[in-house]
């Protein structure tokens, strides 16, 4: 395949600017970078979290006035998918001493935890376990382990990556932890990359001052994801796995306490009333939400279903308002769209072009920034690259890089990439590749303390579903670190309290039923329902043959 | 408007997010999912294609990426006698192809416990004795779309060696395409996480600065530190952030230490 003819023809133009420009690179030249007020600028105009369009307002709730892009104050004001009326909540189908919802990293950490100490656990989660943000992880995760680390540099780089917005209780909960939870992961039998002393490979990453990032090849999520499901299975006895059978709204019982939640199966479209005396919110984050219609790295149950519920029932947010977006997706070709283009291109020297094969920003600005200015080059000057799928693109010239650092360096600094592209016929060593930003990391999300409870007793959270651990900027290996801290935390928490003994009392939804006459109060009409647990493909043609307005309802 | 400024030109209409839109002049081939004809624009990949004729997946999609081994795929091309495997997030549809998910395999797991269990080879063999029944056919490898050569680690989890077979395996991502193959009814995948594990734990060296800094941290060692800067004003972090000193690149680790020694 590779690229198309037009496309091809294109790629001539970066190819008959790109001596002069490795000429310059050679001489340590390169694009201009931005003052901070012409950051400030191009970020105001164009990357998604700063514009002022887009985002609005949530007019109901905790955090009613608190600006947020449009998808997610929608998202929150929603209406339940159940009239909270005709629910009968006494028939109980399933009765647990803990329920987890989400079966990535935080859930399944969390299930072990409260397993543990003997109780009754039940996850249930809306894909396959496992089908999860957790298992996408390449980079690797955060712990302060050499000799000349400690937590207090894991905390002061981590605080100072969030620009001083993270909330401290759980930094520090987050650098105290990170070793035990590694400990915990190799104890599981999880597979580091190790000198053969057995020390861990650690290395630098953006934002730090110490060699902190551990890693199972480039697939430490996935390796991680492996080992959490694979011990979760050994303990059947103890843990209940429902897969495809998402949390659609959270009960309550009549004196105010978390008692469980109503499950959906997706196959046979049954509701189930599950009760529990402690709930831990494990959901992951919002990448299909698609938001201003960015592609996503995310796993395609990524739609923000747990801080829709939490919401609902009075719990509020930290930091929802900011979203990662990271530089570089993939825009062409088509299977891979969305997909993370390292930093470490860049790092080694390849420019950012227009279809023009002109350079218009310098290539390593900070992420924010770089975002926004691909942005500007798209939507505002018009000079992206049209894929045959309708997507905007900017050239990556990583052929450069082997001009600059000799023939073989793409190859070898870069083999999953190449091998990636090289499997659609593109040889990036030899051809540009063709990126765009896309929606990375959810960094706000439901407010916790650093023993994970939510404001409402009973309720306890964790991952990236949760707020404030990174603030408004997450640091690489950050997050599968905050999942591993906070699901075992969670898990620890949620298993205390049970065991301390928790009565509940009747169960009731009224606190969905208050949530719409909130709504109705608002103003707001016809609100969505949510949470939508998977986002809809279908093209606009399709759609309008589904007659949406035609069809009378067989039920 | 010539093709070539088509390309680059302002657009009626972008893709957004997942959603993939049909261009003016781009070519449409024909597909057959489960034996039915749709026709899907050239170069999207199986799951796109079919998620643009109208399907909307519940099971066969999960990260969308290649990892999760969620949708398996296998299929056919008009006039070609062979099977091919790939996964549907992947794999970029062809004029022609009769395909069909294959997103659940059934195979059995063995419980264990990973405390307890004996790291040798006799218990991965005494947990699937099945692993003898391997007729070397080499079909699970054909079939298995992470190029994973599977009769190798099968091969060398009989022969005991484990920490050959965790590293043949790494790859894995549990899609089940092996087993669906398997003359011998193995569930490779399942036997590699076993094998994996037991290497993980038992046979890779333990990580002893880890085991240290674990005891220091249970014995409080950092408490007061944490505390100290969680109650700290922005104006001092700033400071010993932007004071903080950068391990060297090049320094081998273990090797370099830091001036200031306070805080370790
Ligand atoms: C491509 C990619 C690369 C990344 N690389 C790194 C990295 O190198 N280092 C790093 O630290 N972080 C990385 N991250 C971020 C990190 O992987 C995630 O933030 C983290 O794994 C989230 O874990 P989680 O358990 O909170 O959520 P997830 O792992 O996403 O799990 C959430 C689970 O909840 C389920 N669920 C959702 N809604 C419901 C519902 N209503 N009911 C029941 N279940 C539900 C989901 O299906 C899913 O199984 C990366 C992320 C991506 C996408
Ligand atoms: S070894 Fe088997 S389960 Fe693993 S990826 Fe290959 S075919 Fe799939
Ligand atoms: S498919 Fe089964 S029998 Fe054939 S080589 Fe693989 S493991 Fe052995
Ligand atoms: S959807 Fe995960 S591998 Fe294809």
């Amino acid at each position: 395949m590779g690229y198309t003819p037009e496309m091809k023809e294109l790629i001539k133009r970066v190819e008959a600017t790109r001596p002069a420009r490795v000429e310059r690179a050679r001489r340590g030249e390169n694009f201009p970078a931005l003052s901070l007020e012409e950051r400030a600028v191009v970020l105001e105009k164009f990357h998604p979290d700063y514009q002022k369009e887009g985002r609005r307002a949530v007019r109901v709730g905790r955090d009613k006035g608190l600006v947020l892009p449009d998808e997610i104050a929608t998202m929150l004001e929603s209406r339940s998918m159940l009239r909270p009326d005709k629910v009968d909540l006494t028939k109980i189908d399933f009765d647990t001493d803990v329920l987890i919802v989400g079966a990535g990293g935080g859930g399944s950490s969390a299930a072990l935890l409260a397993s543990n100490s003997g109780l009754k656990v039940i996850m249930a989660t809306k894909l396959r376990h496992g089908d999860a943000n957790t298992m996408m992880a390449e980079g690797g995760i955060q712990a302060a382990t050499q000799e000349c680390d400690s937590p207090f540099y894991h905390y002061l780089d981590t605080i100072g990556g969030g620009h001083f917005t993270n909330q401290p209780d759980l930094v520090a909960a987050l650098a105290h932890d990170a070793p035990l939870s590694i400990a915990w992961l190799e104890s599981l039998g999880m597979i580091f990359n190790k000198l053969p002393d057995g020390r861990l490979d650690a290395r630098h990453f953006g934002g730090s001052s110490r060699k902190r990032m551990n890693s199972s090849g480039d697939m430490t999520g996935a390796e991680i994801m492996r080992v959490l499901r694979d011990e979760v299975r050994n303990r059947r006895d103890r843990i209940t796995v429902l897969e495809f059978c998402p949390a659609v709204e959270l009960l309550l019982d009549e004196t105010g306490k978390c008692a469980g939640a109503i499950l959906y199966n997706m196959e046979t479209r049954e509701f189930f009333i599950a009760r529990a005396k402690a709930v831990v919110i494990a959901t992951g984050g919002n990448g299909r939400l698609h938001i201003k219609g960015f592609a996503t790295t995310n796993h395609y149950g990524a739609t923000m279903d747990g801080v829709v519920m939490c919401y609902r029932a009075g719990v509020g947010t930290t930091c929802l308002p900011s979203t990662q977006y990271h530089p570089t997706g993939v825009a062409y070709p088509e299977q891979n769209v969305g997909l993370l283009i390292t930093e470490k291109v860049r790092g080694l020297g390849a420019h950012v072009l227009n279809n023009e094969g002109e350079q218009f920003c310098f290539p390593l600005e900070p992420r924010d920034v770089e975002s926004a200015e691909l942005i500007k080059e798209a939507v505002e000057v018009q000079k992206a690259v049209l894929t045959p799928t309708g997507r905007y693109g900017l050239w990556l010239d990583s052929p450069m890089i082997d001009l600059l650092h000799g023939e073989g360096t793409v190859r070898r600094e870069l083999p999953a990439k190449f091998i990636q592209f090289a499997r659609h016929g593109i040889d990036i060593s030899k051809e540009p590749m063709l990126v765009y930003p896309t929606l990375h990391y959810q960094n706000g999300g439901i407010a916790i303390n650093a023993d994970c409870e939510t404001v409402i007793p009973g309720l306890y959270s964790a991952g990236e579903c949760t707020g404030g651990v990174h603030g408004e900027n997450r640091l690489m290996g950050n997050s599968l670190q905050d999942v591993i801290t906070f699901g075992r935390r969670a898990g620890v928490s949620a298993a205390a309290y049970v065991k301390k003994g928790v009565e509940l009392k009747k169960l009731t939804l009224d606190h969905v039923a208050g949530y719409e006459k909130e709504l109705a109060e608002a103003g707001i009409d016809n609100p969505m329902v949510a949470p939508i647990l998977l986002p809809d493909y279908a093209t606009d043609e399709v759609a309008s043959r589904r007659m949406a307005e035609a069809i009378q309802e067989a039920e | 408007m010539s093709k070539q400024e088509c390309s680059c030109a302002t657009p009626r209409q972008v893709a957004t997010g997942d959603r993939a839109i049909l261009p003016e002049g781009a070519r449409t081939i024909p597909i057959y999912v489960m034996g039915k004809r749709y026709e899907v624009p050239e170069t999207l990949t199986i799951m796109k294609a079919m998620e643009f004729a109208g399907f909307k997946f519940l099971r066969g999609a999960g990260c969308r990426g290649g990892i999760c081994g969620a949708c398996p795929t296998v299929y056919r091309k008009e006039g070609d006698y062979k099977l091919y495997f790939g996964l549907a997030c992947q794999t970029v549809v062809e004029p022609n192809m009769y395909l069909a998910q294959i997103p659940f395999y059934p195979a059995n797991r063995a419980q264990y416990e990973i405390d307890t269990i004996k790291p040798a080879a006799e218990s991965i063999h005494a947990l699937y004795p099945e692993l003898f029944r391997c007729v070397a056919c080499n079909n699970c490898t054909k079939a298995c779309p992470m190029g994973v050569e599977v009769l190798d680690y099968i091969s060398a989890i009989k022969q005991g060696d484990i920490a050959r077979a965790a590293r043949l395996s790494f790859d894995c991502i549990q899609c089940g395409m092996c087993a669906s193959r398997c003359m011998g009814e193995l569930p490779q995948y399942h036997i590699a996480q076993l094998t994996r594990r037991i290497y993980g734990k038992y046979i890779q060296p333990r990580a002893e600065h880890l085991e240290k800094r674990v005891a220091e941290i249970e014995s409080g060692k950092y408490d007061a530190t944490l505390k100290d800067l969680q109650s700290m004003d922005k104006e001092k972090l700033e400071k010993l952030y932007k004071e903080r000193e950068r391990e060297p690149d090049m320094a081998p680790l273990g090797t370099w230490m830091p001036k200031d020694t306070q805080y370790l």
